[in-house]
């Protein structure tokens, strides 16, 4: 492995080394490392590019970490991945990709995960998205995240985008039948000219299911977001979408809400507050003895941690 | 310690289009290791003088000088660094940022559980309750308020600011904040404050008028009025 393979994967997954348990490291397109466990078994596709994650049923206090990375010069990636998760079972997955390009050629990443939550199962889902390199070639990042979620299941997916990605456009889609229950965590921060769109629909069918959407982004110099969630209420059942977002310079963040109560006993909110940094945040760090410039650094950093 | 040379402050009314006059002539010294509780009523411009003090706002005319140096130009962040510090009426709310987060950056370290505790512990706080808290809506006034202090107390310096520190704090906590005043002794300390009880503790007074400002030594200033809210500077 290359040093900054190491360094993409330690970006992305916190991976040091190779990971214990279920694991799946894929480099420009191939697998480069990949172990199974008797509980977590990982199985490659036959029909198309990607991979099977078979959790078993009940399985507790597991992990599995498949990261991405692409280092090939102008290399697009288009894979598959389908989460098969028992009935019962709690788990804890890292996705993610890092893109190295150092070429005026576009690099890009299609990930496509299909999740299939098994009854009464949890799972938090972590995935992070980086770019890294010189010059102007694209690191362009389009994941995709289906979500099917049965009664009495919870999933926790918190996506992560700190920078480099030069344009992304992330749709994720989710049905929750009864007493499901699913949070999802967004950060993204874009400089320079990069683009970043977020696309949510979450279909809420039986009672009690329940989301929680909180999206977190700061946009920077040219760079330009787009935030739209829809969240469809169909049964008694709770929906929650709150965008907030941080613009400075010539940054611009769109947010297009849609709440759909198509039962009477649906409640959905939504919340979005879009702007520039609070001056009386910087005064008071500037009170403790910052800059103007580090109390900036600081209120982006916390806001996004 | 601190002297103001015939500073003044205007700010633009909308109304009239017109420079109202905030602050006028201001010709005071507040005295190295002593307590000054500044009084007078709403709108008298108490708050205005502290952000004078501590650089947030500039004087329409007039210097402010620290230690014989003029600092009427110098930013927020270099009187911080100077040495002054401030504790603001109205605690500022951040998200994603913790009571650590904030220690860290007022005591200029890496905050351990104990240096976090000794902070709050004084503020009537328990460290491992708060020490991840984000400062955000979920923190009630009070709570706010009480870390605004130990933020100020973190940081440390010659001069302390208090806007207003009684504002939100309930009467427990109330004779605490007291005790912190006390033990700041050695350290030149200015209050915005209408609470009698702060007032006892103050060495000097300046009384802050619509028609202008008194200031002098506790019992020159306090004797000769009952109540500081209802105090006009024609009486004293």
């Amino acid at each position: 492995m290359e040093k900054i393979d190491e360094e993409l994967l330690q970006q992305i997954a916190d991976l040091h080394q190779v990971p214990t348990g279920s694991y799946n490291i894929r480099k420009n397109g191939k697998s480069i490392g990949s172990a199974s466990t008797k509980e977590i078994e990982i199985v490659p596709k036959t029909n198309k590019s990607g991979i099977d994650i078979i959790v078993k049923p009940n399985v507790k206090n597991k992990s599995v970490h498949i990261p991405v990375i692409v280092t090939e010069a102008g290399f697009k990636d288009l894979v598959y991945n389908d989460f098969y998760i028992g009935d019962g079972a709690d788990v804890f997955i890292v996705a993610g990709c890092g893109i190295h390009n150092d070429s005026t050629k576009a690099s890009g990443h299609d990930g496509i995960h299909t999740f299939h939550i098994g009854k009464n199962s949890k799972v938090k889902y972590i995935e992070k998205h980086l770019g890294l390199g010189k010059n102007m070639g694209g690191k362009i990042l389009n994941p995709t995240t289906n979500i099917i979620m049965e009664d009495g299941s919870e999933f926790e997916m918190e996506t992560i985008q700190l920078g480099g990605v030069t344009s992304s456009n992330r749709l994720t889609n989710a049905k929750l039948k009864k007493d499901a229950k699913l949070i999802i965590k967004e950060k993204i921060l874009t400089t320079d000219n990069q683009t970043a769109t977020t696309k949510f629909k979450v279909v809420l069918v039986k009672d009690g299911a329940s989301v929680n959407v909180i999206s977190r982004s700061v946009a920077k110099d040219n760079s330009k977001q787009k935030f739209v969630s829809k969240i469809v209420g169909d049964a008694n059942c709770f929906g929650h979408v709150e965008c907030d977002g941080i613009i400075l310079n010539n940054a611009r963040i769109v947010s297009i809400p849609e709440i759909d109560a198509k039962n009477v006993n649906a409640s959905l909110v939504h919340e979005a507050a879009i702007g520039k940094i609070a001056g009386e945040e910087i005064t008071k760090l500037m009170t403790l003895g910052l800059t103007q410039t580090e109390a900036e650094d600081l209120i982006i950093k916390g806001y996004l941690n | 310690m601190i002297k103001l040379k015939d500073v003044s402050y205007y700010v633009l009314d909308e109304k009239t289009n017109a420079q109202k006059e905030i602050l006028k002539d201001i010709n005071i010294e507040f005295k190295k290791n002593k307590i000054t509780v500044i009084t007078g009523h709403n709108g008298s411009g108490k708050s205005t003088l502290m952000k004078l003090l501590m650089g947030i706002s500039k004087p329409t005319s007039g210097e402010i000088y620290y230690n014989g140096t003029n600092i009427t130009d110098l930013s927020v962040t270099a009187r911080a660094n100077l040495g002054i510090t401030m504790a603001f009426q109205q605690p500022v709310r951040f998200k994603g940022l913790t009571v650590k987060n904030l220690l860290d950056v007022a005591s200029a370290k890496t905050t351990n559980l104990n240096d976090v505790c000794e902070y709050l512990s004084t503020v009537g706080l328990c460290a491992k309750e708060y020490i991840n808290r984000e400062l955000d809506g979920t923190l009630s006034g009070g709570e706010l308020k009480r870390i605004e202090l130990a933020m100020a107390l973190a940081k440390g310096g010659e001069v302390f600011l208090f806007d207003e520190p009684e504002a939100g704090i309930d009467l427990w906590s109330f004779e605490e904040l007291i005790k912190i005043f006390k033990k700041l002794k050695n350290k030149t300390i200015i209050i915005v404050s209408h609470q009698n009880k702060i007032l006892e503790i103050a060495d000097y007074v300046l009384l802050l008028n619509n028609i202008g400002y008194k200031m002098g030594k506790k019992d020159e200033i306090l004797g000769k009025i009952e109540n500081s809210k209802c105090a006009r500077l024609s009486e004293v």
